[in-house]
């Protein structure tokens, strides 16, 4: 299915204002709907359960704690609704924060970004139909950050796999990091199937094995 | 209630035969030890501050001696007996010497340590000797006929020439070792109280001491209050309305004729908006980082870790939560240790390890640069060790010129409760994975 075709119904958890009204504006200017705005994750929750929508967006900190509430509401929706995709918005890289997203299920139709990533708009509606079609989206300043690490099991991969990989992460298709990295799509098939062979991640019917290998990414 | 003293215990109806005897007995034998070793000490320092080189250990002798009996007043009282100084407002023996001069319980310890070494001591023998070896003595009256074979003088004035008469006398001191064991108990029990009454700080004293200490850690903690109210501030107004502002400006920039000077100009405020939003964004994690609170000091490092431009290891796995402004302060502690490693020390790898054992938390930071790290010209350090001397804890810094460095942050906390543990299930697994 093409992407940019898609409505999706949206529901939205953010608690601040300003930025619900901005968003709700955001995704009408792509052609989504948003069913739901709401402002706490206990109200997402309902409003989840009320509309089943398409997708999540949702907020990291929300009332009453204003800590995690947001994502620990994600996750458990997760856990509730395996299929359902979730995009959390966080106001800082967090790898803490992405790592127990990406558990939440199999990593599949996941996104964590930096809230200023709604500021460029299209790569935002870009992130958001990928999630929807079950990509994973890891943005792509935590990304940067873990290729500072240069740990095991990630040690055994070139540099240029590594790169690979990051992108990966990053939600991209093979013919996208192809273009990207100006090479050819058998290319980065060949690069991708070493990097799942040196993480031994051998072929299996019922495990996703990108997500897997970028799962390895984040917990390295 | 079990007895916490010797007074207490000896109202039991089993009071000879529990352990209060022998923790008498060894409180006064040990008092005699001790009181006798330092008359010896006192006699000679004596002699020296004629000449007044001893004045000096003469006077801070109490100090310790003051310390030491207050460790050996457990032997027979059970509760704490806590330290009556002050802590010196700075660091150096310059001032210590100041703050435990101006005292009155360093004089009260030197006045006790007199005491001791004089009259106390003896006393101490004296009922050891009327309370045990009488009896005892008395005790082996039939071991002495039988070595001997005719007669044997018992307590040096009792001749006994019989079994049947030392049998006799070895029975009286059994009762007598019995009965005695309560006047005995009496007088250690008295010890303790002197002892106790002038080691122990006086009421004031205890205020004072609590006081100074409770209103530092408020001032500690409402410091960290409002650390965490500015960076909500900034994050729920500033940090919103420029999130919003560069959603709106790239909204715009979709519907500007492309090419055209408009979509130029949007162009540029829209990167200028999103750069503003990047450093804001820095700023409010620089005050507080929202991951220190929702996972802890382990995740929280590891983080920062991250950040660092020189590659860091981590090893703070299965740290507990810690109260928050112990959290806070070995956070920032690591932080600034991080900072101070990018920018001067050369060095090509670091390491953080965290550990939270027998209720102190300990964190260290070392690294393979060229050391030679001056603690005094740190002023980022200098404000880190008073925010952990707050908490009770000490920062040490071992960098001898040509490397390595290590910081090391100890602070004192409790181990925590489960509760606390359980509100927080993700710790471990989230710094498992680090």
């Amino acid at each position: 299915m093409s992407r940019t075709d898609r409505k999706l119904r949206v529901v939205l958890a953010e608690d601040g204002v300003l930025l619900r009204e901005g968003l709700i504006g955001l995704l009408a200017r792509f052609g989504h709907e948003v069913v739901a705005a709401v402002g706490d994750a206990d109200a997402l929750r309902e409003a989840v359960a009320a509309h089943e929508p398409d997708i999540v967006v949702t907020d990291v900190r929300m009332p009453p704690g204003f800590q995690d509430e947001g994502l620990r509401a994600a996750v458990a929706l997760r856990a509730e609704r395996p299929a359902l995709p979730v995009l959390v918005l966080s106001q800082y890289v967090q790898r803490s924060y992405a790592a127990d997203l990406l558990d939440a299920g199999d990593g599949t139709g996941v996104g964590y970004l930096l809230k200023d990533r709604v500021g460029q708009v299209e790569e935002f509606a870009d992130a958001l139909a990928r999630v929807a079609d079950g990509g994973t989206v890891v943005d792509p300043e935590v990304v940067r950050q873990l290729l500072r690490r240069h740990r095991d099991p990630l040690e055994a991969l070139t540099p240029r796999e590594r790169e690979v990989l990051g992108l990966v992460a990053e939600g991209r298709s093979n013919g996208a990091i192809a273009r990207r990295l100006v090479v050819t799509e058998a290319a980065v098939g060949k690069h991708i199937g070493n990097i799942l062979a040196k993480l031994d991640l051998p072929p299996a019917e019922d495990t996703h094995r990108r997500v897997l290998a970028v799962l390895t990414y984040l917990r390295a | 209630m079990n007895p916490r003293t010797p007074w207490q215990a000896l109202t039991r109806p089993r009071f000879p035969l529990g352990a209060w005897p022998w923790r008498v007995v060894g409180y006064l034998a040990s008092g005699a030890v001790l009181g006798a070793a330092a008359g010896a000490l006192f006699l000679v320092l004596g002699v020296f501050s004629l000449v007044l080189v001893g004045l000096p250990p003469l006077l801070l002798s109490g100090i310790a001696l003051g310390r030491v009996e207050r460790l050996r007043t457990r032997i027979v009282d059970l509760d704490p007996a806590p330290d009556p100084h002050r802590v010196p407002t700075a660091p150096g023996l310059a001032a210590w010497l100041r703050t435990r001069t101006k005292e009155q319980a360093t004089w009260r310890e030197l006045a006790y340590a007199l005491l001791l070494a004089t009259v106390l001591w003896p006393l101490d023998l004296l009922a050891l000797a009327v309370g045990v070896g009488l009896p005892v003595a008395l005790l082996s009256a039939p071991f002495q006929l039988a070595v001997d074979g005719h007669e044997a003088k018992v307590v040096k004035a009792y001749l006994v020439t019989s079994y049947p008469e030392a049998f006799a006398v070895a029975l009286l001191g059994a009762v007598l070792l019995v009965a005695l064991a309560y006047p005995l108990a009496a007088v250690a029990g008295a010890r303790a109280a002197l002892a106790r009454a002038l080691l122990t700080p006086r009421e004031t004293e205890k205020q004072a001491i609590g006081e100074v200490i409770a209103s530092r850690a408020r001032l500690v903690d409402a410091f960290e209050a409002e650390r965490r109210r500015i960076e909500r501030d900034l994050h729920d107004g500033a940090q919103q309305r420029l999130v919003a502002l560069t959603m709106t400006l790239g909204l715009a920039r979709l519907d500007a004729p492309p090419g055209g000077p408009l979509a130029e100009q949007l162009a540029k405020a829209h990167e200028e908006a999103g750069q503003a939003l990047t450093e804001l964004r820095e700023l409010i994690h620089g005050i507080h980082p929202q991951v220190l609170a929702d996972y802890g000091l382990g995740p929280a490092l590891a983080d920062a870790a991250d950040r660092s431009a020189v590659p860091v290891e981590t090893d703070a796995e299965a740290l507990p939560r810690l109260p928050r402004a112990v959290e806070s302060a070995a956070y920032f502690a690591g932080c600034e240790a991080l900072a101070n490693i990018g920018r001067h020390s050369g060095a090509r790898r670091a390491r953080i390890t965290a550990r939270h054992a027998k209720g102190v938390l300990r964190l260290d930071v070392e690294d393979d640069g060229h050391g030679g790290a001056d603690p005094a010209r740190g002023s980022g350090l200098t404000g880190l060790a008073d925010r952990i001397a707050v908490l009770d804890g000490t920062l040490t810094i071992m960098s001898p010129p040509g490397g390595p460095t290590l910081l090391r942050v100890e602070i004192p906390c409790p181990a925590p409760t489960a509760s606390s543990v359980s509100s927080s299930p993700r710790t471990a697994s989230s710094s498992g994975r680090d």
